[in-house]
Order: structure tokens, then C-alpha cells, then sequence
């Protein structure tokens, strides 16, 4: 296996598909010390983690934090909202004097597209991006890729609809990118308004219709929709969103019984699914909230092993 | 490389049924559960497990340990090595664990082993059975039962070879390192 060379993890766009599959293979073994009774491994003993988050999170920042103590690292929060930069101070210049204090790693979610960037080249430590703007949120990704290798034993050849508003979404461009590259036929679906123009260039097909869709796909992954992006009229009304691209119990059925049913979180409920999907059998949303502490201990315990000269 | 072949599958055969029939006599099946330390440890306590079976016709638990994550030199080594995962079944409180290597050196992995093994329970006794002693430890630990003794140089390598790990027929090589 190829060791791995990246000091920070900014998007699946910048990673190989053996480097993805190393993150997978890694957080496969992880996933049994969440299992222990005691769950902690001293791997990361001494090594200090920061999350700065400057978006609401609770899930992704909660996934993180937990991550890292169950690697015996110290974390530290930072949420933008109490943080000086509601004094004026910019994003690096925050992010230096945290740094200062001799942190290794620094998590990052910011609502600017780029903005882990700006970090990764300004700052010595590790940069982790837990979400930036509409551009990458590669440990969504990662654990959903967690997910459906684990229900279906491999990524290569699987058909994967993505569902929602994918004008708005990293989560969807993460997993285009970890998708496509293992080898997985993906096709995004949702309203014509929310569709970015072009998007086949990254390697998916585009279907406007829901239910062809859920007879052609093994796995759908249904994006939130983002009501604070909603301002411009992208949308006649949710109802109307929810009657054409909600996924329930009718048009599920239309499908082959093993389809299962994914979602980042947090969910809309009767807007992307109905409850009776949410909470079915054929729904994993709580399996991949499971996997996120294991793909990001496994990110974590591999960016924090690379040294300062092995830049990438 | 020079290298010289100082065990061959005969040998090793017979090493691993000596330490099968030691442990039985050291208290016999009762509580008695084996944990290979990966990789070649693993095969070794599936062997050890087979053996106590055709002795004792009674089979005993066996489990996997990684200890990649309790290594004492995981923050100065450059890229992380793989983590592969952790396999123990069964609860390992008040049982007698043997824990399973190939080659005896330092001692450092045996740490790290025993730091794995306190987080998954309090087992009553921990013994350490390798295939071969080299000798040079760093730390104050000591093994229960040895398929064979190899003085060695501190520069020389002791490769194991065993069929289930590396494909081709068993036997236990020394080279010149540098």
C-alpha cells in the first residue's frame, strides 16, 4: 500500500483513489475501538486538535471531537460566534495566534469556499476541512464511501444517485469526487434551478426525474436542503420540492428492495424523506453517523503522521 | 544480503507442538485463551490453537491484536504504518491469556501488547509465547515459552517465513543487516 503523503486534508478533489482507500482500510480498524469498553487507543497522546468551526455543526464538530479523544488527543473549541473575530480580526490572523499556542492540527469549517486554503498555506500546523462554503466537505465523504463499501463490499461499478440541491452542495462535489474516482457511476438528481451548469464534466449523468432514478440506483444519497441558501427563489416552495424530489415509502417502493437510503444530516423531515423512510430499514443515516468517528480518526491518526517536509 | 537458514518447517513444526504441549502442561485448557500478535503471531496462535485442539480435543478461544496504535515510537516514525484491526470475541477478564509472537527482540511490542490487552479487560494471568528469542531486550520483560533460542547481533534481521503470511514454505532466516 502506498503510505500516505498529505499533511492537510482539504478535499477529495487534491487525493488519489489509493490514498482514499487507505483512509477507508484505516478507519476500518478503528471502528472496532469504538466498540470497547474502554474506547481509547493512546496513538495521538500529546497532540493537540482544534476545532474552529464558523458555521453552526453539531453533528460534524461532535464526529470530530470525538474522533480525536478516542486518539487520546487534547481538543479545544472554537465557535466563531464567541470568537474574536466578531472583533474584526480575519480568518488567518485568528487562526496564527491559535496556532501560537502550539497546536498540531487545526478542523475548519467556514462558510467561504477556499477558505482551508488560506490556512494550509499560512499556517505550520495540520489543516483538516470540515465543510467550506459550496466547494468540499471530504470526511462526509469519506465515511459515506465507508458506508457503502461496507454495505455492499466494494465502491467500483456501484449506481449512486444524488439527490437535492446540488447547486449549493459540498457534500454532493466531495462525493462526486471519492465516487468517480473508485470507480462508482453516479448520477445527480434534483431541480433544474438547483442543477450547476456543466456539472457532467465532472464524470456523473443528470436525471430530473426521481423515480427513474430510484429504479436505476443501488444507493441514494438525499442532500439537506439548505434553507438558509434559499433566498434567491430557487424554488417555488418546499412543499412543491418535497412532492417532486422527497423520497417516501411509494416511490421507495418502486425500487429494488436492497437500495438503501443515505443522508448527511441534519434531515428535513418530510421535505428530502418522510419519516417512514428516514427511520426504515432501508435508511443508513445512523450507520453513517456511526462511521464518522471512525473515518475521521482514521484522517486524523494519518495527517498527524506526516512530517512538516513531506508537504502535499 | 547474506542470509542463513536457521529453522526449517520440520523444526517449526515441531517447535509449535513442544510450545502447544508446554502450555497445556503450564495448566491445561481451562481459561486458557490465545492471542496472536499480527501478523506472525496470528498464524502462529491458529496453529497453537489447532495443536492444544488434537491434544486436548477441546477448543480454546483465540483473538487478533494490532498494536500499531500503542507503538512507544508512533510519534517520531515518518508516514503512520497501517492499522489493521483488532479481533478479540470474548471477554478476557480472569482468563489465562498466552499471548502469541514470532520473534522475542526488544521487548517493545510485548509493552505495547500488554497496554492493548488492559483495554479490553483484566485477564488473570498473561504469559508470552514466541517462536524465536533473539535476545538484546530494552525494557524488563521476559517470555514463558520459546520454540527456540537464536543469539544474534544487535545489526542482524531474524526473518520469519511462515506459509499462511508470506506464501512460500516455512523456515526462519538470519541476515546481515547494516
Amino acid at each position: 500500500m502506498t503510505p500516505w503523503k498529505h499533511k492537510h486534508l482539504l478535499g477529495l478533489q487534491d487525493l488519489s483513489a489509493q490514498d482514499i482507500e487507505l483512509v477507508l482500510d484505516t478507519a476500518r480498524s478503528f471502528k472496532e475501538v469504538s466498540s470497547r469498553d474502554i474506547k481509547k487507543v493512546p496513538a495521538l497522546r500529546g497532540k493537540t486538535v482544534v476545532m474552529l468551526f464558523f458555521e453552526p455543526s453539531t453533528r460534524t464538530r461532535i464526529s470530530f471531537e470525538l474522533a480525536a479523544k478516542r486518539l487520546s488527543a487534547d481538543t479545544l473549541n472554537i465557535a466563531a460566534s464567541v470568537s474574536s473575530t466578531t472583533k474584526g480580526e480575519t480568518l488567518l490572523d485568528t487562526a496564527r495566534n491559535i496556532e501560537a499556542m502550539n497546536v498540531d492540527l487545526m478542523v475548519v469549517r467556514h462558510g467561504t469556499s477556499g477558505a482551508p486554503f488560506i490556512l494550509a498555506e499560512g499556517l505550520k500546523c495540520s489543516v483538516v476541512n470540515a465543510g467550506d462554503g459550496c466547494r468540499e466537505h471530504p470526511t462526509q465523504a469519506l465515511l459515506d464511501l465507508f458506508t457503502l463499501k461496507e454495505k455492499f463490499g466494494r465502491i467500483k461499478g456501484l449506481r449512486v444517485g444524488i439527490v437535492g440541491d446540488i447547486l449549493h452542495s459540498r457534500v454532493a462535489r466531495s462525493n462526486i469526487w471519492g465516487l468517480t474516482k473508485l470507480g462508482a457511476k453516479v448520477t445527480v438528481c434534483g431541480p433544474a434551478t438547483l442543477m450547476p451548469r456543466g456539472i457532467e464534466a465532472m464524470g456523473v449523468e443528470v436525471c430530473y426525474d426521481i423515480r427513474k432514478l430510484i429504479k436505476n440506483s443501488d444507493a441514494l444519497i438525499t442532500l439537506r436542503l439548505q434553507k438558509e441558501r434559499q433566498q434567491d427563489k430557487f424554488l417555488p416552495s418546499l412543499r412543491e420540492y418535497g412532492r417532486l424530489f422527497g423520497i417516501n415509502r411509494e416511490k421507495l417502493a418502486e425500487g429494488s428492495g436492497e437500495l438503501i437510503v443515505m443522508h448527511p444530516g441534519p434531515t428535513n423531515r418530510g421535505v428530502e424523506l418522510s419519516a417512514e423512510v428516514a427511520d426504515g430499514k432501508q435508511s443508513v443515516i445512523l450507520d453513517q453517523v456511526t462511521n464518522g468517528v471512525a473515518v475521521r480518526m482514521a484522517v486524523l491518526y494519518l495527517v498527524l503522521g506526516t512530517k512538516p517536509e513531506t508537504e502535499g | 544480503m547474506s542470509s542463513a537458514q536457521i529453522m526449517d518447517q520440520d523444526a517449526i513444526r515441531r517447535a509449535v507442538l513442544r510450545l502447544a504441549h508446554e502450555i497445556l502442561e503450564k495448566g491445561g485448557v481451562k481459561g486458557l485463551a490465545l492471542i496472536g500478535i499480527r501478523t506472525r503471531g496470528v498464524v502462529l496462535a491458529e496453529r497453537l490453537r489447532k495443536a492444544i485442539k488434537d491434544i486436548e480435543g477441546k477448543d480454546v478461544p483465540s483473538g487478533i491484536l494490532d498494536i500499531t496504535l500503542y507503538r512507544d515510537d508512533l510519534t517520531l516514525v515518518g508516514a503512520k504504518p497501517v492499522v489493521r484491526e483488532t479481533l478479540i470475541d470474548f471477554d478476557i477478564t480472569d482468563k489465562r491469556i498466552v499471548l502469541v509472537d514470532d520473534v522475542f527482540f526488544t521487548g517493545r511490542t510485548i509493552r505495547a501488547a500488554l497496554d492493548a490487552l488492559v483495554d479490553f479487560g483484566r485477564p488473570a494471568l498473561i504469559q508470552l509465547a514466541v517462536l524465536v528469542d533473539r535476545g538484546h531486550r530494552e525494557l524488563p520483560i521476559r517470555v514463558d515459552f520459546v520454540g527456540k533460542n537464536i543469539p544474534t547481533a544487535k545489526f542482524q534481521n531474524v526473518r520469519v517465513f511462515l506459509a499462511e503470511s508470506d506464501g512460500n514454505s516455512d523456515h526462519v532466516d538470519v541476515e546481515e543487516g547494516t
